[in-house]
C-alpha cells in the first residue's frame, strides 16, 4: 500500500535528506569561518577607536566621543609632521616602484621567453626566482654587505677603478634608489611566472604568420607577444594601482637606518612607532583607517577604469 | 643565410644578457657566503670579493655553539612545521566545502570569506583585538592569527574546481560522504598545489618577523630566527654609520652576522628548486582567479 505523504512532510524529508547528507561540508567549514569571524571582522569593531578618546586599557566602545565629533584624531593626523612625512614617502616611493619595478619583470620576461636553449632557460628561471624567497631582513643584510660605503663590494670595485665610494644606504637620495633597486632585484624574476604563462597561451600560429610576413624578432615581440600580454599588464597595473597608498611594513623598516628616515619612514612605520611602541592608539588607527579607506578607493577606481577600457578587471 | 646567421648572434646575445642576470641575482649571497668564510684580517684588508681569503669555518661553529642562535633556529624550525600543518589544514578545510553547489548559502559565505582580501581592520584593530583576548607575548601569537592565507585557499578552491564533478558524482552514488571523498579523491589528486601552498607557508613562515616584532616584543626567548637576525644586523648597521661619521669599526664578529645570515638563508635555497615545477602553476592558477 502507498501512503500518501503530505507536502510539508515531504519538503521536511528533503531537508532532513539533504541534512543527512550534506551537514559535514557545514562542520568542515565551521573552523574557518570562526576563524575569519575572530581575527578578520572582530578587529573591525577595534576600528572605533578611531574615533574615541585615546585609552589604553578600556575598550573603545566604553570610551567618550573624540573631540570634533569624533575626529579629532584625523584632524591631528594632518598636523603631524611625522605622519605627513609618511604620507609623502609611502606615494614617492610607491610610484617609484610602479614606474621602475612594474615594467621590470615584462622586459625580463620577454628576455627570457626568447632564450632559445631550454635547459639554460630552466637553470636562469630557478636562479632570478631565489631572491623572492628570502625575507627583508636576509636581503637588508645582504644590501648591507655589497652596498656599505667602506668596505661593501661595490664600492671596493668602485674605489678599485678609480671612483669615489658612493653612500648608497646613508644618504637619503641614494637610499631611495636602493630601495627601489632592490625591490626589483627581490621580485622581478618571481613576477615573470605570471607573464611566462601568459606568453604560452598565445596563440603560436600568430607567431608562424608574422613570420610568413617577414617580421623580425623585435617586431614579432612588439606586434604579437605585447599585445598578447597587455590584458594581464592590464590587471597587474590595476592592482600597483590600488596599492598605491598602500605601505609594506617589512621591506622599508628592514633597510632603513637612523640617516634615512627622512625618506624610509611610510605610513606602516609611522603606524608601529605611534601606535604599538608609543600607545598612542586612536592616532595610529585613524591613519590606518585612512589609508585603508582611500588605498580601497583607488582600487575600485582603477578596477572601474580598467572595466570601461574593455579589459577583464580583478573582480 | 644572412639573416639566419644574424638570428644565431642573437640567440646568443640574449643568453649572455641571462648570464649577467644570474650572475646579479647570485651576487649579494656569494658575497656574503665569501666573507662569512673569511678571516677577519682579510675582511679589514678589503681583500673578499667574491672568494673567500683565508678559509676558516670558525664563524660557523661559533654559531652553532651559541645556544642562543641554535635555540632560535631550531624553534623557528619547529614553528614553521606547526604553522605550516595548522595552515594546510585550515585552508583544505575552507577551499573543499565552497566548491559545492549543494552548499546553501555559497555565495554568501564566500563573499564574507573573499572581502577579507581587499579590506582589513589594519594593525592597531588587530592588535588591540590580540591584546584583549590576552594572546600578546605567547607564542600562540605567531601561529594562530594569521594562520589561513585568503588568496592561498582561493588558489586550492579554483584547483579543487579543475577536478571533474564526474569524479565525485560517482563516488556519491558508491554512498561515500564528502569528508570520504575529500580524503580519498580530492586530496590525492591536488598534491602538487598542496606542496605549492605548503611552501608558501613555510617560506612565510620561515621569513616572517613583523608580527613578533609587534606582539611579541616582551618575551624574547620564543623570536623567531627573522628578528634575532634584525637584531645582530642592527648592531652592524649602527657600526657602518658610525664607520662613516669617523668612528672605527670593531672587525671581530662581522664574519660572526654573516654566518648568522647564511644559517637563515640556506634551508631555503635547499628546497626551493625542488618545487619549482609546482609552484608556477600554483602562481598562474593564483593570478587567473585571484
Amino acid at each position: 500500500m502507498i501512503s500518501v505523504q503530505h507536502p510539508r512532510q515531504l519538503r521536511r524529508n528533503a531537508t532532513a535528506n539533504y541534512l543527512k547528507r550534506y551537514w559535514t561540508l557545514y562542520l568542515l567549514l565551521a573552523l574557518p569561518f570562526a576563524f575569519i569571524i575572530i581575527f578578520r571582522y572582530l578587529p573591525m569593531a577595534y576600528i572605533l577607536s578611531a574615533f574615541k578618546v585615546n585609552n589604553i586599557l578600556r575598550p573603545p566602545w566604553d570610551l567618550p566621543w573624540a573631540k570634533n565629533h569624533g575626529f579629532e584624531w584625523f584632524i591631528k593626523a594632518f598636523q603631524n609632521r611625522d605622519f605627513l612625512f609618511a604620507l609623502r614617502n609611502t606615494v614617492t616611493l610607491n610610484l617609484l616602484d610602479l614606474l621602475l619595478g612594474f615594467p621590470a619583470p615584462i622586459l625580463l620576461a620577454l628576455l627570457l621567453n626568447e632564450l632559445t636553449f631550454k635547459r639554460f632557460k630552466r637553470i636562469t628561471q630557478t636562479v632570478v626566482y631565489l631572491p623572492h624567497f628570502l625575507s627583508w631582513i636576509i636581503i637588508s643584510g645582504l644590501a648591507l654587505r655589497l652596498l656599505a660605503y667602506n668596505d661593501g663590494l661595490v664600492n671596493i670595485v668602485l674605489q678599485r677603478i678609480g671612483l669615489s665610494p658612493v653612500p648608497f644606504l646613508n644618504s637619503p637620495g641614494h637610499w631611495v634608489g636602493s630601495y627601489v633597486f632592490l625591490g626589483i632585484w627581490k621580485e622581478a624574476g618571481w613576477n615573470t611566472i605570471i607573464y611566462l604563462a601568459a606568453i604560452t597561451a598565445i596563440n603560436p600560429e600568430l607567431y608562424e604568420a608574422a613570420a610568413v610576413d617577414g617580421a623580425n624578432r623585435l617586431r614579432r615581440i612588439w606586434h604579437v607577444t605585447l599585445p598578447g600580454l597587455r590584458p594581464t599588464i592590464i590587471v597587474l597595473l590595476i592592482m600597483s594601482l590600488g596599492r598605491i597608498l598602500g605601505s609594506e611594513f617589512d621591506r622599508p623598516f628592514a633597510l632603513s637606518n637612523r640617516l634615512v628616515t627622512s625618506v624610509s619612514n611610510v605610513i606602516s612605520i609611522f603606524v608601529y612607532e605611534y601606535g604599538i611602541k608609543g600607545m598612542q592608539f586612536s592616532l595610529s588607527n585613524a591613519v590606518g583607517l585612512f589609508q585603508s579607506v582611500i588605498g580601497l578607493f583607488f582600487l575600485v577606481g582603477a578596477n572601474s577604469l580598467a572595466k570601461r577600457y574593455g579589459e577583464r578587471g580583478i573582480w | 643565410m644572412i639573416k639566419s646567421r644574424f638570428g644565431k648572434l642573437n640567440d646568443y646575445l640574449i643568453a649572455a644578457l641571462c648570464l649577467l642576470l644570474i650572475f646579479i641575482s647570485l651576487l649579494p649571497i656569494i658575497n656574503v657566503l665569501a666573507r662569512s668564510l673569511s678571516s677577519s684580517d682579510a675582511l679589514i684588508r678589503n681583500e673578499v670579493l667574491l672568494w673567500p681569503k683565508g678559509w676558516n669555518l670558525d664563524a660557523y661553529k661559533t654559531v652553532l655553539q651559541d645556544s642562543k642562535y641554535t635555540w632560535s633556529l631550531g624553534w623557528t624550525a619547529i614553528l614553521t612545521v606547526i604553522c605550516t600543518l595548522l595552515s594546510m589544514t585550515i585552508t583544505i578545510l575552507c577551499a573543499y566545502p565552497l566548491i559545492y553547489d549543494q552548499l546553501k548559502g555559497r555565495k554568501i559565505i564566500n563573499g564574507i570569506i573573499v572581502l577579507t582580501m581587499y579590506f582589513s581592520a589594519g594593525t592597531i584593530p588587530n592588535y588591540l583585538l590580540l591584546k584583549s583576548l590576552n594572546m600578546l607575548d605567547r607564542p600562540i601569537v605567531l601561529i594562530v592569527p594569521n594562520m589561513m592565507s585568503i588568496f592561498n585557499m582561493i588558489i586550492l578552491r579554483s584547483f579543487f574546481f579543475g577536478i571533474p564533478d564526474s569524479l565525485r558524482e560517482s563516488a556519491e552514488i558508491d554512498g561515500a560522504g564528502p569528508v570520504r571523498i575529500l580524503i580519498r579523491i580530492y586530496l590525492p589528486l591536488s598534491a602538487s598545489v598542496l606542496a605549492t601552498l605548503s611552501l608558501f607557508y613555510a617560506v612565510g613562515r620561515w621569513n616572517g618577523f613583523s608580527d613578533a616584532l609587534m606582539y611579541m616584543s616582551k618575551n624574547r626567548q620564543y623570536y623567531p630566527i627573522q628578528l634575532l637576525l634584525y637584531q645582530i644586523l642592527q648592531n652592524a648597521t649602527q657600526i657602518e654609520v658610525a664607520t662613516q661619521e669617523g668612528f672605527f669599526p670593531p672587525g671581530i664578529s662581522e664574519t660572526l652576522k654573516m654566518a648568522t645570515v647564511m644559517f637563515a638563508t640556506v634551508p631555503i635555497i635547499l628546497i626551493y628548486p625542488w618545487l619549482q615545477r609546482y609552484f608556477i602553476s600554483g602562481v598562474t592558477i593564483g593570478a587567473i582567479k585571484g
